[in-house]
């Protein structure tokens, strides 16, 4: 089965052989939980690899996730690095468009948004 | 000497069969331990006030009969104390339910302690508020005022067990305080020794949420495996007097512990993870490190706490009006393009047919749903082969229910007025309820613990 749901992954996320490295979804080297509080949403991001901590510290930036979550009108993402556990907390706020009491998407808690990081695309080596 | 804290729900509308393996398991052990049920969500309790108003007897957790009746002759019979926040807007109800439980189970005499002051509703004009900081909300007015409960710590209920409650009964409680509490009960932890208090209620924090540290809301095939997640065991913490942690589920359950299951968990609903706020210490999570130490056995060390905050947190519940939802599939050939083509209709009926006020969102289901914005921005930009199996839905919200049915109305009309194959039309409305967080000075707060008394006490308002 494909990792990428060709519905819910735009163009530029689709996994690309480029000349230096491989264009991958996070969902390849991350596992993450999303989890709200108000209209706050945290990600925690971990890397199954912990090989891989650095490059997820090098491209899962605060101003990338603020892009990704943009149109959902998310205002700050704050980011919590986590070496311990070779992840992250991902601090986002502003995004559930009013939360679980005042949402009218059907996930007013934004738990499904932990795929939607995992969507972001990150590039890694060619071996 | 180990203490065993056994997690019986991770949530109001968990599965009713989860406690029965774990209160096996802390039979079998033979260590003292205790079963903890968390119930409380933050509507929840909105929800428990609403249905005490239609019903004075209602109001506590619909489901306590159907959680504790399997176990709790058990657990008393093994002197295994039950906590849970399973009182909702309405504790002595609930204790009543489970003094009649336990009667029927040989054990009439069972001790029920109950949690005051959570419910500061009638002197909230009087206090000093301070918002909450993810939040930017006014005070509601008093008329659409449904609940404000203060999120209360684990010394009411030690004050509880100290009064030799076998069964601990709360309203609105930090979820992992119903965790700490027997803890510091059964060690004797000093109030102020912050490290000891931090890991306690990290041990709550990581099994406040049943399965979801033992394999629950975790599997992603080909990525993330977990075996027999039908029948998942949920967790047991082993705690030591010295604070160490050792999360583990019971044996021959499905479901999994592993480093990565306790990570996910660690950090759920966290913000800053040097600060965690719970009202009896704040928890530094930043040296933390899990390490596993067997099958299904994780090590957490490296827990610091802080000093607790002076304020506690408030969770204020009012009215929000109405919302109503419809939706139609399409399926098929083209069936992308008759779903766009409906959500057009539905948009240009609605802004002649509707007020202006009216909020509504619509969605693609197969298409663009749950990670879209309410302004729909993926639906347009989304790929797909446009012949799959779609479903439109239409979700709208005002103070008067009947535009939200006026709305819904103009889905329904779309069966034939609308493109053409639309089916499976389905509509409902709803009370919505708003909340919004403040926090209160600790000394403001009165919480205090009684044994209940099933005859003088039921009916009593709380």
């Amino acid at each position: 089965m494909s990792p990428v749901e060709p519905t819910l992954v735009t163009s530029s996320e689709r996994v690309q052989d480029g000349v230096d490295g491989l264009t991958v979804p996070l969902h390849r080297l991350a596992h993450a939980r999303a989890g709200d509080k108000g209209d706050r949403l945290n990600l925690a991001l971990f890397a199954y690899d912990p090989n891989h901590y650095a490059l997820l510290m090098d491209q899962v930036t605060e101003t990338r996730v603020l892009a990704l979550f943009a149109h959902r009108g998310a205002s700050r993402v704050r980011r919590y690095p986590m070496p311990g556990l070779a992840g992250m907390n991902l601090v986002i706020d502003d995004v559930l468009q009013g939360g679980v009491n005042g949402a009218l998407n059907l996930d007013g808690h934004g738990k499904t948004l932990s795929f939607l990081l995992l969507g972001m695309t990150v590039e890694v080596q060619k071996v | 000497m180990t203490f065993l804290l056994g997690s019986g729900a991770g949530f109001s509308g968990d599965r009713t069969d989860a406690a029965i393996p774990v209160v096996a398991e802390l039979i079998r052990r033979g260590q003292p331990s205790a079963l903890v049920f968390e119930t409380l969500g933050e509507r929840t309790l909105a929800a428990a006030h609403r249905a005490m108003r239609e019903a004075p007897d209602a109001g506590y957790e619909p489901l306590l009969s159907e959680l504790l009746a399997p176990v709790l002759g058990d657990c008393l019979s093994h002197g295994i104390c039950v906590l849970g926040n399973f009182g909702a807007a309405n504790p002595d109800g609930a204790c009543q339910v489970v003094a009649e439980l336990a009667g029927r189970a040989g054990f009439p005499q069972v001790r029920i302690g109950r949690v005051h002051g959570d419910d500061i509703r009638a002197h909230l004009g009087s206090l000093d508020l301070q918002r909450w900081e993810a939040e930017n909300r006014e005070l509601p007015d008093e008329a659409s005022l449904i609940s404000a409960n203060v999120y209360l710590g684990a010394v009411p209920l030690t004050e509880a067990l100290a009064l030799g409650a076998e069964v601990v009964v709360t309203g609105r409680v930090a979820d992992p305080a119903l965790f700490l509490a027997p803890l510091v009960h059964h060690f004797g932890w000093a109030w102020d020794d912050w490290d000891l208090l931090a890991a306690g209620m990290m041990a709550g924090h990581l099994a406040e949420c049943g399965a979801q540290v033992t394999g629950g809301y975790f599997a992603d095939p080909g990525y993330k495996e977990v075996p027999d997640l039908a029948r998942v065991g949920y967790p047991i913490i082993e705690v030591e007097e010295d604070g160490s942690l050792v999360v583990t589920k019971p044996p021959g359950t499905g479901g999994c512990v592993t480093e990565r299951t306790v990570k996910e968990q660690l950090l759920y609903e966290v913000h800053d993870p040097a600060n965690y706020l719970t009202p009896d210490v704040v928890v530094d999570l930043t040296s933390v490190a899990v390490s596993q130490v067997g099958p299904d056995r994780v090590a957490v060390r490296g827990i610091r706490g802080k000093p607790s905050p002076q304020r506690l947190k408030t969770t204020v519940c009012y009215e929000g009006g109405w919302q109503g939802e419809a939706e139609i599939s399409y399926a098929g050939p083209n069936a992308l393009a008759r779903a766009q083509l409906a959500a057009d209709v539905l948009r240009e009926r609605l802004a002649f047919r509707a007020p202006t006020e009216l909020r509504s969102r619509l969605d693609i289901i197969g298409h663009a749903s749950v990670f879209d914005s309410d302004a729909g921005d993926l639906q347009r930009t989304a790929m797909g082969t446009g012949n799959g199996d779609y479903r439109l839905r239409l979700a709208a919200e005002h103070a008067e229910r009947r535009w939200v049915e006026r709305a819904t109305q103009e889905l329904l009309a779309l069966y034939c007025a609308g493109p053409a194959g639309g089916g499976g039309v389905r509509r409902h409305y709803q009370r919505r309820v708003c909340t919004a967080s403040y926090l209160v000075k600790r000394s403001d707060v009165e919480a205090f613990a009684t044994l209940f008394n099933p005859r003088s006490d039921y009916h009593v308002a709380s």
